[in-house]
């Protein structure tokens, strides 16, 4: 079994509008490097663990937050560190992100980070025009993009990816279309659209609650799309994902683990992993002693036998990295609580992230994943939603169709355990 | 047993906030019975539900001991009757169950339209009234003119008016003293056979049910075979009481006297309002005049929102039941709301209180249909049907003509709202009687109007159409012909029958309109376009159409997301379960209520 290895650096200089993410704005030099310290030590212990000791590792993700808000040579060691203590492939994929506003004219910063290992570069760009880079909350603007990109190459980046985003407010399809146009002028391997979500919490749902939240509407919405499909398909992309259009042979290796349900391993505050657990987990009661998807929370004391071997765990780090620190400190994993799998909703979970996929999920996987074919489990459900006109069904696979790929929550839905 | 000649038995009549529960609570206080400490604020409003809304639905009692002025000891009786139009029927037994009131009225608003209904009706009943102008230390107290009103709008002597503020304190003994002094002590032979009027009851769980009565003749003893003279229940008395304001056991009560009795009654419904007691052995020939059976005025649907809940339903029902011998209910189906109950209220506000209760004290999801009154439909075979349910509308084709309850309502208002107020009762199919002059700044308007129209936002729009000024109060006054007409609702073609309506017909389009459009907004989009229509019979008089949905997907999902997003779409999958399916189409719950406001105002 592989492995795939996220790294959370929750630090940025400002908070955008539409951000529920685990981080943080206003932490300095001092604590960012306590900070990849205690990471450093999770890093440790992990390494030592069954699950996660001479694991094939075929991707690292360094995500945030803003990893590049991190000084350049303290990022390389974070990279470092990841592949000094697990089992790295030869070719195994590893994605920084950045933000072209914390990335150096002189590229300094990127040649630091090619050099410690990293081959995929992801850059938060999200729009092209200073209006919008601005109502977003952004704190880069245009031109800095262009050199962030041009820096990126001279590192030695070929592998980039522009993060972009649509439907937002005071968004046209026309600002859409130049900013295209725009970002492929940068030649990118692989771009991500997301359409916005308004997430509680955020001052855009403040705004929104507020009434004062001018989104662009259907009708524009569903023209973008168009226009999404329209350029990039032009420009030689092909949708790989819901948001995600890549082209041929750059596809994301490691968020592919993802919406295979395949197990990763999360470190830094926040970070979430699944995994099949072998050993205790600290004093969490994980493995739990059923095998029905039981939450337990941190801190209480409970002992317990290992749970069914192979069943799958979902846990997560304390959120705040204070916490996630001192944990660390005191020399315990910083895993907050965590809940058991069970086989119905790892079942289920294979379904609504394999979905997201434009190639679906894959019957002969599933058969050799759960021991039953796809059809004795969710045979129904698959014959409705295709009389719905949801999904479809060939090539030994069952994906979206067009219109599923739009209605993906009414599908996933359906698949869960009652 | 106290000598009839010192008790007085008396009541307080009042408009909402006018003061009486602090009065009552100030008097009880001043004689004694409880410190202040000890009154949990205001003693009478016991349910929760009547402290929020400021109003009484049970009628309470309370027995003071006072030494007045002239140096003899008194036993006062305080009998605290609803102060809602929904409960007039209790409030004139109760009334009958005193010689005396108390008529509490603002000194900075004056009389109001319910006041003045009490006040007529406690005439009727021959009660010596003694005015209480309350609240006179506000700034805006006009006593004279209150007292001035008083006399000409009712043509009471004021003479014997007390000026009191009960917050204040003020005025409790000049009250008291005037009790005693004016209100006649009660007559009747406490030799003769018992009779007793029953005048509220509740159900407790050890005790069965505690029976407030008024005894007028005879005696009643512990121990005594009794007689519900109208039930017919028949059984032994328990305990007897009077109420310090708890109840107090005690051995016997005589003519004249005011307590309650538990006796083992197993079911509210035998104990009913009006009711005579009398013994089983030497019973009275007659009862006591003025019973009648409570006839429930206006009926809708309650369904659970869980269909598991159906059982849970119905026993809470069967509970409140046991308190409240009006509230009527039977199974009934709904095609689009499966298994629920048709029940029947006293009027809006029982509704209401029931409807609260349901979800307050048993914790249970409902779905009200829109509340409809009672029709009588004529055929053309010549029979005449009753009607309590749209689902039960006879077909167009065999209906003569149809008949609606209607009131006469009086609303009493400063004379510059007259026109909006005037308007509204248009608007609602009213009848202008006539209008008269309290004052030179105040008149009541008197309109005949259907009691179905004044179910919906009638009060509230009384409200604000008069800045709050305007009081309002009806009386039942038979049935009118009228042309009603069964609305039926379509979606995606197939008739809902839980939103069907009766409707008159002038009307129907206009209501049409307003409730389709609501319901486009209240329904989910589908993933088919979905029309909405009103139609009469098969003529469609209004339709939106709702577009399908176009896109709803979880534009992010990555590693930290799956429990997060997996629990989204959990909720999102059990909400759809809560809607309710109509042929393809899934309807929110709240799309059931959409009728019970049919403003276009609201939207």
């Amino acid at each position: 079994m592989n492995l795939a290895l996220y790294v959370h650096i929750p630090f940025c200089i400002q908070k955008c509008g539409y951000c529920d993410f685990n981080s943080y704005a206003g932490y300095g030099p001092e604590a960012q490097r306590s900070y990849v310290e205690a990471l450093m030590h999770e890093m440790d212990l992990w390494a030592r663990r069954p699950e996660a000791a001479q694991m094939p590792v075929t991707s690292v993700f360094i995500g945030g937050g803003t990893p590049t808000v991190l000084d350049g040579e303290l990022l390389a060691a974070v990279l470092r560190a990841a592949r000094e203590r697990f089992a790295l492939t030869p070719d195994a994929e590893v994605t920084v992100e950045a933000n072209p506003g914390t990335v150096d004219v002189a590229g300094e910063k990127l040649h630091r980070v090619r050099e410690a290992g990293a081959n995929r570069i992801s850059f938060g760009v999200q729009a092209g025009q200073p209006h919008l880079l601005r109502r977003l909350g952004r704190i880069h603007t245009v031109e800095e993009v262009e050199r962030a990109v041009a820096a990126a190459r001279a590192a030695g980046f070929e592998n980039l990816n522009l993060d972009l985003m649509y439907d937002l407010p005071g968004q046209t399809p026309a600002d859409l279309r130049e900013t295209l146009t725009w970002a492929l002028s940068l030649e990118p391997t692989h771009i991500s659209a997301y359409s916005l979500i308004v997430e509680e919490g955020t001052p855009f749902f403040a705004a929104q609650q507020a009434g004062q939240l001018d989104l662009p509407g259907e009708e524009a919405e569903a023209e973008m799309e168009t226009i999404l499909a329209e350029l990039l398909g032009a420009a030689g992309f092909h949708q790989y994902e819901i948001s995600n259009w890549a082209r041929r042979g750059f596809e994301c290796q490691h968020n592919q683990v993802y919406w295979r349900n395949e197990p990763y391993l999360g470190l830094g505050c926040g970070a979430h992993s699944y995994l099949q657990l072998q050993a205790p987990l600290g004093n969490l009661g994980l493995p739990a002693p059923r095998l029905s998807a039981s939450r337990v929370q941190g801190g209480c004391e409970v002992h317990t036998a290992p749970g069914k071997r192979g069943d799958h765990y979902r846990f997560w780090n304390l959120r705040t990295p204070t916490a996630y620190r001192n944990a660390l400190e005191a020399g315990r994993l910083p895993v907050e609580a965590g809940e058991a799998v069970d086989e119905a909703t790892e079942m289920a979970e294979t379904m609504m992230m394999g979905l997201r996929m434009v190639s679906g999920v894959s019957e002969e996987r599933f058969m050799v994943r759960f021991g039953r074919p796809l059809e004795s489990v969710y045979g129904q459900v698959i014959d409705r939603l295709q009389r719905l006109g949801l999904l479809e069904r060939r090539d030994g696979a069952v994906r979206l169709t067009a219109r599923g790929m739009r209605l993906g929550n009414l599908v996933w839905q359906e698949f869960l355990p009652e | 047993m106290t000598d009839q000649k010192h008790i007085r038995n008396f009541c307080i009549i009042a408009h909402i906030d006018h003061g009486k529960s602090t009065l009552a609570d100030r008097l009880i206080e001043y004689t004694g019975l409880l410190s202040k400490r000890e009154m949990e604020d205001q003693v009478l409003d016991n349910m929760e539900l009547e402290r929020e809304r400021g109003i009484t639905i049970k009628a309470q009692s309370v027995r003071m001991d006072y030494t007045a002025d002239d140096g003899e000891h008194y036993v006062l009786n305080l009998i605290d009757t609803p102060g809602h139009v929904d409960f007039t029927y209790e409030v004139s037994r109760a009334l009958a169950g005193c010689e005396g009131a108390l008529l509490v009225v603002d000194a900075a608003q004056g009389i109001e339209a319910q006041t003045l209904a009490n006040v007529y009706m406690a005439l009727e009943h021959d009660l010596e009234i003694i005015p209480v102008i309350n609240k006179i230390d506000l700034p805006s107290a006009e006593p004279e003119k209150v007292k001035q009103e008083i006399e000409e709008v009712i043509g009471l002597d004021t003479s014997i008016a007390v000026m009191a503020s009960a917050k204040a304190g003020i005025g409790m003994k000049e009250i008291l003293e005037t009790v005693c002094a004016f209100v006649p002590p009660p007559k009747g032979d406490p030799r003769a056979p018992l009779r007793a009027m029953i005048y509220d009851s509740y159900y407790d769980s050890y005790k069965g049910v505690i029976t407030y009565f008024r005894v007028f003749d005879g005696t009643v003893r512990k121990g005594d075979r009794i007689r519900l003279m109208a039930s017919g229940w028949e059984g032994e008395v328990d305990e007897l009481y009077v109420f310090r304001p708890g109840l107090t056991p005690v051995d016997e009560l005589s003519a004249g006297e005011v307590g309650a009795l538990a006796a083992s009654i197993k079911e509210v419904k035998h104990v009913r309002v009006g009711d005579t007691i009398t013994l089983v052995e030497n019973p009275a020939k007659e009862p006591l005049p003025g019973y009648r059976k409570a006839t429930p005025m206006v009926f809708t649907g309650l369904y659970p929102v869980e269909t598991n809940d159906y059982n849970r339903l119905r026993d809470a029902l069967e509970k409140l039941q046991l308190n409240d011998a009006s509230l009527s209910f039977e199974p009934e189906t709904s095609e689009a709301l499966g298994f629920g109950f048709r029940c029947g209220f006293l009027g809006l506000l029982h509704m209401d209180i029931i409807q609260e209760r349901l979800e307050r004290e048993f914790d249970l999801d409902l779905i009200t249909t829109a509340p409809n009154v009672v029709y009588h439909v004529n055929l053309t075979n010549g029979e005449q049907v009753v009607i309590e349910n749209p689902a039960a509308w006879p077909d167009p084709a065999n209906i003569a003509s149809v008949e609606e309850p209607v009131v006469k309502a009086s609303i009493i208002t400063p004379s510059e709202y007259v026109g909006p107020l005037m308007e509204l009762c248009k608007d609602r199919r009213g009848t202008f009687l006539n209008m008269e002059y309290l004052n030179t700044k105040r008149v009541n308007l008197h309109y005949k109007l259907p009691l179905a129209e004044i179910m919906y936002d009638f009060f509230d729009q009384l409200k604000s159409r008069s800045r709050g000024y305007a009081s309002f109060d009806y009386e039942l006054a038979g049935y009118e012909v009228s042309n009603m007409v069964k609305m039926d609702i379509l979606i995606h073609g197939n008739p809902v029958d839980a939103l069907s309506s009766i409707v008159h017909r002038d009307k129907a389009e206009r209501i049409g309109r307003t409730l389709v459009t609501k319901l486009r907004k209240l329904i989910p989009r589908q993933l088919f376009e979905v029309p909405i229509q009103a139609a009469i019979g098969s003529k469609i008089i209004a339709r939106e159409n709702i577009a399908p949905l176009r896109k709803d997907v979880l534009a992010k999902c990555y590693g930290g997301d799956v429990t997060r997003k997996r629990k989204l779409l959990e909720k999102q999958k059990e909400g759809k379960k809560r809607m309710k399916a109509v042929g393809q189409v899934e309807i929110p719950q709240e799309a059931f209520m959409a009728v019970l406001s049919t403003d276009e105002e609201d939207d």
